[in-house]
């Protein structure tokens, strides 16, 4: 029994996601092996190796896994499947666009966003945006799995010493090809790894009131910024802003929810965390009733008034 | 060209859903039913796609219990000109709608299909890029932007961090994210016009897929609930709670 993790990475750094699936293979009980497909991506690679707990790092290096089409790199992960009883990808957009690609090509089942390991082939993972657990077993003789990074810890960047083989690069598709990336460019800790979050809502009204009343809390908390579906629809906030169900899963130390009413699809993504302050000037807003500490006011009074307190 | 466009009959969004008492599912007899959220976007971009004169037909497609009819007839309502139900009362997990979608692409040939990201009710986020693996055709998953020219469609992503565009030749599969667009509402008109449209009803076995599941629920459980936190009169309180209570900062 080994597993193999896909490496969540940009070729010249491991991305945290990468640890927390690792803690997860770990759980399985099997040795676990790291494979980062990528291009001149001999430090992430490096970096890969280091991790606690991993036993060995497959490096497969070629253009034809720059920038991670999908169709590249689950050709990249069936050249070597072939090994594995476990092949487990962070519940990330790059892990979420090819991990099904690798599962159907193997004829078996995906289990998506697990939460917890059971057994080796055990696993819970959370339906209806969360408001229910489900514990499933998989029949497949290889697991297929994307991991929620919230629900495991993330493994020890360093300790580890593996030894790191070459792969030959898969081939080129030629049937996708990368135009180009418009990335939010942000002195902030990323939204999914952040300590704490703080998070807007429909009722800042605007693009210029939102980074107006929200901007000044991140910079003083050193926080990342989320919003609301309803505040990225209305226009402002930038989509990959998105908590909830269908957009970003986050699990900070603290989560302040500014303007925000609470429904379910953005209970499903921040619910996990460990402190919630909600600041919300509706007293029946259903986010009190996740809050640790709710605060009954006028986001445009109190936020900034919490701006000068901290 | 042809639009291949997957719907799926789940419970409304706007339902909360309830854990049987027995642990064996939720429980969704008498709940409201409604196309997927993410679905009714990959039918209206494929209509939008067919106004635009890029595509000739748009085909809604569903997988499930014979009530899936009343979505294909929304499909239908929104401007597809025909639907296919594949009809079995089998739990049906992603890959075997994959293959299902699969043998349907092979009949049709469409340029491309286009499905919702995920299902809001078993939140795979699988059933797109399977198909694309099981017909080798290119994928463009969690599309904000598409357009179709000369054999290709040029999609922009969203991805962790911003936005990313790929080229991807067709045929192709699509996979929609909540920005791609603003479904129309159906009109009552338009409902009455569905209702005379073509809608093919096939069972698994005559595409010839078997569809047993992989994957066996075991149970389901309520996740474990956040006991209820306070309020606090003012800002002063809040940090005060905040530094000395819950010592996040």
């Amino acid at each position: 029994m080994t597993s193999l993790v896909i490496a969540e990475h940009d070729n010249a750094s491991i991305k945290g996601a990468t640890l927390n699936t690792v803690t997860a293979a770990a759980a399985i009980g099997a040795d676990v092996h790291v494979l980062v497909a990528g291009h001149n991506a001999g430090a992430a690679a490096a970096a890969a190796a280091q991790i606690a707990g991993v036993s060995k790092v497959i490096h497969a290096d070629g253009a034809s896994l720059e920038v991670g089409l999908a169709e590249n790199v689950a050709a990249q992960v069936l050249a070597i499947a072939g090994n594995y009883t476990h092949i487990l990808f962070p519940a990330t957009a790059n892990g979420k666009n090819v991990a099904p690609r690798v599962a159907a090509k193997l004829d078996v089942g995906q289990i998506s966003d697990i939460t917890k390991v059971d057994s080796p082939d055990t696993f819970e993972r959370p339906i209806y945006a969360g408001n229910a657990i489900a514990t499933v077993q998989s029949s497949d003789a290889v697991k297929v799995i994307t991991v929620r990074t919230t629900g495991f810890d993330a493994a020890a960047s360093t300790g580890g010493s593996a030894a790191v083989e070459t792969a030959a690069a898969a081939t080129d598709s030629g049937k996708s090809s990368f135009v180009g990336r418009e990335v939010t460019k942000s002195d902030r800790p990323e939204l999914t790894a952040a300590k704490i979050i703080v998070s807007g809502g429909r009722a800042l009204g605007s693009s210029e009131k939102f980074d107006e009343v929200m901007i000044p809390l991140a910079d003083k908390f050193g926080a990342a910024i989320g919003a609301s579906r309803a505040a990225v629809d209305a226009g402002y906030a930038a989509n990959d802003l998105q908590v909830g169900q269908t957009g970003k899963i986050v699990a900070p130390q603290l989560y302040v929810a500014c303007g925000i009413s609470g429904a379910i699809q953005h209970l499903a993504g921040m619910k996990d965390s460990k402190v919630i302050v909600a600041i919300n000037k509706d007293p029946e807003a259903p986010i009190f009733s996740v809050a640790d500490f709710g605060l009954e006011a006028d986001l445009f009074v109190a936020v900034p008034e919490l701006v000068a307190a901290l | 060209m042809k639009v291949l466009v997957a719907v799926k009959r789940v419970v409304d969004y706007n339902v909360k859903v309830r854990v049987k008492s027995d642990n064996s599912g939720v429980d969704i007899a008498n709940v409201k039913m409604s196309m997927n959220p993410f679905d009714e976007i990959a039918v209206e971009e494929a209509v939008r796609l067919k106004e635009k004169g890029v595509v000739t037909e748009v085909i809604a497609v569903s997988c499930g219990v014979a009530q899936c009819q009343e979505t294909l007839r929304t499909a239908m309502a929104i401007g597809a000109d025909r639907g296919i139900l594949v009809e079995t009362a089998e739990e049906l997990q992603p890959l075997a709608v994959a293959k299902l979608l699969k043998a349907l692409v092979d009949k049709e040939q469409p340029g491309l299909v286009i499905l919702g990201k995920q299902a809001i009710d078993d939140d795979c986020n699988q059933t797109g890029q399977m198909l694309a693996a099981l017909g080798d055709m290119p994928q463009a998953t969690f599309a904000s932007k598409v357009e179709v020219a000369d054999g290709k469609a040029s999609v922009t992503r969203e991805v962790d961090g911003g936005l990313e565009t790929i080229s991807i030749s067709m045929p192709a599969v699509i996979t929609t994210d909540l920005r791609l667009n603003e479904p129309r509402y159906v009109t009552l008109p338009n409902i009455m016009k569905a209702k005379k449209k073509q809608l093919d009803v096939f069972k698994p076995e005559d595409l010839g897929v078997d569809v047993a599941p992989r994957i066996k629920t075991l149970k389901v459980m309520e996740p474990a609930k956040r006991s209820a936190g306070i309020k606090v009169p003012d800002v002063a309180t809040l940090v005060d709670k905040l530094k000395n209570v819950a010592k996040v900062i």
